[in-house]
């Protein structure tokens, strides 16, 4: 196997990797939010449901988490396509943003404790209802105050997709195991390559955060 | 339709307990349409818990509260409505840091008037006119000093074409240099006949707008006078001593 078709092989599993990144972002973000929204619900049975979850979650490990959604559910007959790898895609993104979820939620729960209460109760005091005032008011000033650590979360999902490698998907780390059976001799450039490609992915979601960062900052 | 004697806010025996400490005792007071009504008194004697029990910022421990003949609804979808027609003003302007000034008061009209943008942001732009902002439209509260800040506070609140509105010491936090600036826009509002529940210091403003001034002590009413009698003949000792201690200070 030459070079340019390891290169393939490493793009292949990027893109994988990119995949499973970008649909467990959307999926966390909004599923995180809702945790978060939840928590701090007037309604008790939200508030315990979330919490919950949330300590259960986050305090299992991510493969436990994982197994669970690719043995689990196929078990109980949840499938999504035809296709197995299209399944074992979803069983992980599952897995991906019902985790990460939890830390996104408890991210979140902190930055809307920054907000000075005055905020929520002039919205209130204008009429806004409970979730308009959630929507317009707490959840857009709290997600900007916590973009850098919501950001460490996030690149910690980014590296947690390696997980997925071992339940059937392709992705940078399945690309790499794949790479070395055929070319041991090169398993040294091989593993670099993939962390390589991994910090490179890692700068890039920084780069963005830190952008997030500058533009949306609040004045006070 | 309303009958003419009506009250447009009316509280009754309203009780208000924060754990074991008393902060309002039976207080009683109705207000008229287009009454303006002055709320004096030392710090912690309640003025704040008695003008946010007016639009259930607070729960009230008993007694009642009605604005145009109705009780105050529990939390939910009819105490936001009736929320939208209680204008607030806050001590700290508490204008949403992360929206431009024109977003600051278009967002009740948008969200709970229903109003579409283009609409909105027409209205909205009248009102920052008439508060002498419109020029700051697309800047950010913190770019704002605090008099413009307050100004725009006041826009929002109108921008829902509130019934009745309520200033917790919309001064209280200004640079003196910014105060007449805002009390002249109040002023404006009470002689275009809004109905005004206004916690302030500003004995000029009560002279000058209010139609009575009610004195607190302790989470009590002690007095309730026309502004000119209060301030030169106040009845009890406790509006005598308060008195004297803001004239000579
Ligand atoms: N959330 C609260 N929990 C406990 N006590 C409170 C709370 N809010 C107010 N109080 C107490 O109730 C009393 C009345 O408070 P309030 O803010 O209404 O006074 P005020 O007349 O507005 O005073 P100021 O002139 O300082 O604004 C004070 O003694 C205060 O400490
Ligand atoms: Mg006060």
């Amino acid at each position: 196997m030459d070079f340019l078709e390891l290169l393939q092989m490493f793009l292949s599993g990027t893109w994988g990797t990119i995949k499973l990144f970008t649909v467990a972002l959307v999926g966390s973000l909004v599923l995180g939010t809702v945790l978060a929204a939840m928590r701090v619900s007037p309604t008790p049975v939200l508030r315990i449901a979330a919490s919950t979850y949330i300590n259960v979650v986050r305090n299992t490990p991510l493969t436990l988490v994982m197994f669970f959604c690719a043995f689990g559910l196929p078990f109980l007959d949840i499938r999504f396509g035809s296709t197995s790898s299209f399944n074992s895609f979803v069983y992980a993104t599952i897995a991906l943003i019902a985790y990460t979820a939890c830390f996104v939620a408890e991210t979140l729960k902190s930055g809307i404790a920054t907000i000075p209460v005055g905020q929520a109760e002039a919205a209130r005091a204008v009429g806004l209802s409970f979730g308009q005032t959630l929507n317009e008011v707490v959840l857009p000033q709290a997600f900007r105050t916590v973009i850098p650590p919501l950001g460490s979360v996030i690149i910690a999902m980014l590296k947690n997709t390696s997980i997925a490698s071992a339940f059937n998907n392709r992705e940078l780390i399945s690309a790499m195991r794949n790479a070395i059976e055929v070319r041991g001799d090169l398993v040294i450039p091989l593993l670099f390559g993939t962390a390589v490609a991994y910090l490179i992915l890692a700068l890039l979601l920084g780069r963005v955060f830190d952008y997030l960062e500058r533009k949306l900052v609040i004045l006070r | 339709m309303r009958v003419e004697s009506q009250p447009l806010v009316s509280m009754t025996n309203v009780e208000k307990h924060y754990g074991d400490f008393h902060a309002l005792k039976n207080v009683n007071l109705d207000i008229a349409e287009r009454e303006v009504v002055v709320v004096i008194g030392p710090s912690g004697s309640g003025k704040s818990t008695l003008c946010r029990t007016i639009n259930r910022l607070e729960t009230i421990t008993s007694g009642s509260i009605t604005i145009d003949g109705k009780e105050l609804p529990a939390e939910g979808a009819a105490l936001a409505e009736l929320r939208s027609d209680v204008g607030m003003v806050f001590q700290s302007f508490n204008l949403f840091a992360h929206k431009t000034i024109l977003e600051n008061v278009t967002l009740g009209p948008i969200k709970v008037r229903k109003l579409s943008k283009s609409e909105a942001d027409k209205q909205a732009m009248a009102l920052l006119e008439r508060v002498g902002v419109a020029h700051q439209a697309d800047k950010y509260p913190a770019q704002l000093s605090g008099g413009q800040q307050q100004r725009v506070a006041i826009a929002r609140s109108l921008a829902m074409k509130p019934k009745v509105m309520l200033f917790d010491e919309p001064t209280s936090a200004l640079d003196p240099e910014m105060i007449n600036e805002v009390l002249d826009v109040m002023e404006g509002l009470a002689k275009e006949g809004m109905t005004m529940v206004v916690v302030t210091h500003e004995m000029g403003f009560a002279r000058k707008a209010a139609h009575r001034v009610v004195f607190m002590a302790e989470g009590e009413i002690v007095e309730v006078a026309e502004p000119e009698e209060f301030f030169t003949h106040p009845q009890s000792s406790r509006a005598k001593d308060f008195l004297s201690k803001i004239l000579t200070n």
